[in-house]
Order: C-alpha cells, then structure tokens, then sequence
C-alpha cells in the first residue's frame, strides 16, 4: 500500500525535530505520535503537517507547544496503587539490606510518581538513605516537577490511591494546602534530584538498585523498547529491580533473557 | 474511493465499538463465529476506567473465536477478538501491530472507539469492516466516517433497535454508512465476509 502524504509529512516532522532539537521521536509508536500532532494543529495555528514542519524550524517557542503534545505529560499520585503495595511488600525488604539505596524513575512527568516513592521510602524508614533520580525530556514537566506544587482538585483521588497503596499515615501529613494547590514537604524533595535525559538519546548515569519507568515504553516501537531496556540493564546492580507500567513488559523484548518476573501482575522485574 | 455498498470487497480486519448496552450486543454478533473465522476483531467496549475486566473471559465463553486482552505491540492473528484493556486507547500501527496509549480520553472515553476507528482506517483503507453499535455518547461516529472515508465498509446496528440509539443516531447524522442494520443481520453480514 502507498504510502499516504500525512504519513510521509510526519515522517519528515519528526526528521526536522531531530535535526533541529536533537529530540527523537523517530522510533515511537506511529499511531498515537500521529493522533497527538494533528491534536496539536490547531493549538499551534497550522493548517497541515507540513506547516507545522517549517513554523517548528523557525520557531523553538511552537517546537516547545509542539513537545508539550508528543511528551503525554499524564500522571497520578500512587498510580495503579497495587504496584506501590507489591514495592512496598516485596521490594523493600530487599531494599533495606543495602547502606544506601539509589532510584530512579525514568520518564517522571511533573513528578508524582517520583514523590510518591518518595513518600513510601520514608514511611519505609529508608528516605534518608536514598538519592532519587527523576528524568523526563519535558523541560516544562521538569520545572513543575521541581515545585512540588499539584492542584487542589486531585487530593481526593490521590488519598484514596494512598491508602490503597498501602500507606501507613495520612496523606494530608504530606502537603500543605495554599488557595487550590497544594504543596508537598520539602523533605520528601531534598532526596530527589530532577533531570534532563532521553531514553532514546542519553547513556546510563549512575548505577541503580530500582528503576520505575511507568507508561514510557508503550509509546516506543519495539525497537526503542530495546535501547530503554538495555539501559535499565546496564544501570541496574546485580539482582537490581524494575518496575514497569500495568500493560508493559520485558517479556517478548531483546531483554527477556535477562530479567525475571519479580511480582508479574504489578509489572515488576528482577535482573538476572 | 468509496466502492458501493453491494461490491463485493476485501476485508482483512473488524472494528467493534459500542458502549451502554454493549454486551448483549456483543454476545450476538460473536456467538455465532467459529474457531477457524479468517478475520481479526478489535472492539472497544467502553466500560469504568478502574476495577477489574473479565470481557475476556466472559466472552471467552459465548464464542469459538480466541478471546483476549489486547496487549501493546502484539501482532494481530486472524480468528481472534482483542478488547481494549481499561483505561487504554487501543489503536492499529501501519504494520499491523497493536499499541496501546494513555493520551487524554475522547468524548470522556479511554478507550475511544474513534481513535480504534481513525488508526484502523489508517492502517487498512479499505480492507476493515467498522461496526458502531448501542451507545450512549458520540464516540465511534467520527471513527466510523473516517474508515467509510477510506473506503472501507460501514455497519451501524438500526437505531430502532439499539437499546440506546445514541452512539448509532450520531453516526447516521454525519453520513450514510454502507449497511444499517439489526444485529442477527449483522452477525450474517460479518460471517459473510469470511
Ligand atoms: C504518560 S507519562 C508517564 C508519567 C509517569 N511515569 C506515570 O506513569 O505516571 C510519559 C512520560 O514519559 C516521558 N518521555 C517520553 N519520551 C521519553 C524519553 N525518550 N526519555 C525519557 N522520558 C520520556 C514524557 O515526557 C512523559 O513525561
């Protein structure tokens, strides 16, 4: 089947942002990437793909939009809370056999999922022993992330996601409410460190004992899937854990030889 | 493009969307298919984005098709009907995989039945078959042009007869698809395409 014009623009779209921003969003899933780009059309004031091509070029301020709309910035606090509990059951115990403990949530958003590991760690009594790594190619999620501010209007679902997650005190212990948002205790945020990197660019940083990287994979092709899974490999010490999102595996990828399902329906794998 | 509707055609795929009322609409249309049915079934059935699914297995029951949650990137096999799983898009790549996604819902729907619709109308033109049945919103109708766009075949179960008439009005009001019509005439229509 021929190739349709709107495929071969956004094929030569995501070139131009590569050329241009050293972003790469050529080997994610066609499909969606697709979706989200004509989403962003008309936020961005351009009729066709290929209009948006060249305003992106010129324009790093619409490239920034543009990202805002590739990147799927979504989360929760304690999102799925049957993971947190499954860490919080069988990770931790392994965990608190270590000195010192270093995490990272790759592909963190504004940072909910990262505070909220946070928030279990200390309830855990192993914060302080911890240096979290948050990363995420959404410059704007990374500065939201480093506030620690979210809206008033999720508190209720993220309380109700914390006691089903497990947790042991009160959410509200966590934040202090101003006007319609909240902020969270700075202490959950001095053992976060916030930073820019790329699963499909970037090389490992640091050697890990947990990585949690939640709802990033499903937007690669397998192929990027591979490069993201390698990393983790590499980063993650020996017998090192990973947490994945709830439809995502590392069965059936390049890695499956080299982890073990850990708590299989929580998504969370052990290296071999 | 558009072929007219008695022509016979090529089709390699079908798309299922439905929500409120859905099920027992569902249960017809697949009872009757067999183990050795050619064709692959995507279906959206909206349902509560949280709490468990077993439309996988309860189907698994009604029907001799292969049942199962659709999982991301898995190749689609002919004689099988994937559901999207809760709180997912569900869409078809250009290479005929599935992939899953968490973007924003669509007419307060995650999964969509129109982006199943726009990905499969992407991926197959002319050779998917889109079936919008009972419903109570207007998810599935933009989908639905969007595949009769790309010239493939159209089914809208009568409004007469839809438990909620809804999700098949919205469609009927964009355009006229290739086949209005009850269920069990549907249901032949889809072992026809055999
Ligand atoms: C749907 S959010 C998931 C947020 C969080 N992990 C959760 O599960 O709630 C996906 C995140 O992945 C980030 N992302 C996309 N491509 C990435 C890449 N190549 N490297 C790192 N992060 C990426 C996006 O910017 C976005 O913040």
């Amino acid at each position: 089947m021929a190739v349709s014009p709107v495929e071969v623009e956004l094929k030569l779209l995501v070139e131009a942002i590569y050329h241009r921003y050293s972003y790469d969003f050529r080997d994610y899933s066609g499909a969606s990437l697709k979706r989200r780009v004509l989403l962003s059309l008309r936020h961005i004031g351009c009729e066709s793909v290929g209009a948006l091509q060249r305003r992106i070029l010129d324009d790093p301020q619409a490239f920034m939009e543009l990202l805002q709309y590739l990147t799927i910035p979504v989360t929760e606090m304690f999102r799925d809370p049957g993971y947190y509990r499954a860490l919080r059951e069988h990770v931790v115990p392994v965990l608190r056999t270590y000195p010192s403990l270093k995490i990272w949530v790759a592909g963190c958003s504004t940072g909910e999922e990262v505070y909220s590991l946070a928030i279990l760690l200390h309830e855990e009594g192993l914060l302080e022993r911890s240096m979290l790594y948050a990363t995420d190619i959404n410059p704007r999620s990374l500065e939201r992330a480093r506030e620690g501010i979210f809206d008033m209007r999720h508190v209720r679902a993220y309380t109700l996601n914390y006691q089903q997650a497990g947790g042991t005190a009160s959410f509200a212990d966590y934040y202090t409410a101003a006007y319609d948002s909240v902020l969270l205790d700075r202490s959950l945020r001095s053992r976060v460190t916030f930073a820019d990197h790329s699963l499909a660019t970037d090389s490992v940083f640091s050697e890990t004992h947990l990585i949690s990287c939640r709802n990033v994979l499903i937007y690669f092709n397998k192929g990027l899937q591979n490069r993201a899974l390698g990393l983790f490999h590499e980063s993650l010490c020996r017998r090192g854990f990973l947490g994945l999102g709830s439809k995502e595996t590392v069965e059936f990828s390049a890695s499956a030889e080299r982890f073990e399902p850990f708590v299989k329906p929580e998504r969370i794998f052990r290296k071999l | 493009m558009n072929l007219p509707a008695n022509a016979p055609r090529h089709i390699d795929a079908i798309a299922i969307g439905t929500s409120a009322g859905g099920l027992e609409a569902l249960s017809v249309l697949v009872s009757g298919l067999e183990a050795g049915f050619r064709l692959p079934l995507l279906v959206v059935q909206h349902v509560p984005p949280s709490g468990p699914t077993q439309l996988a297995e309860i189907f698994q029951r009604k029907t001799g098709l292969r049942v199962k949650e659709a999982d991301e990137k898995e190749p689609i096999e002919g004689g099988t009907l994937y559901f999207a799983p809760p709180g997912y898009h569900l869409l078809v790549e250009q290479d005929r995989t599935l992939s899953l996604s968490q973007d924003e819902p669509v007419h307060f729907s995650r999964p969509s039945i129109d982006v199943l619709f726009e990905s499969a109308a992407d991926a197959w033109g002319s050779a998917v078959a889109g079936v919008l049945l009972t419903g109570a919103n207007e998810d599935g109708a933009a989908g639905l042009e969007a595949i009769h766009l790309a010239g493939g075949l159209t089914v809208v179960q009568d409004p007469a007869e839809a438990e909620i008439d809804t999700m098949p009005r919205a469609a009927l009001q964009r355009f006229t698809p290739d086949h209005v019509l009850p269920l069990r005439r549907i249901a032949q229509l889809l072992r026809s395409l055999e």
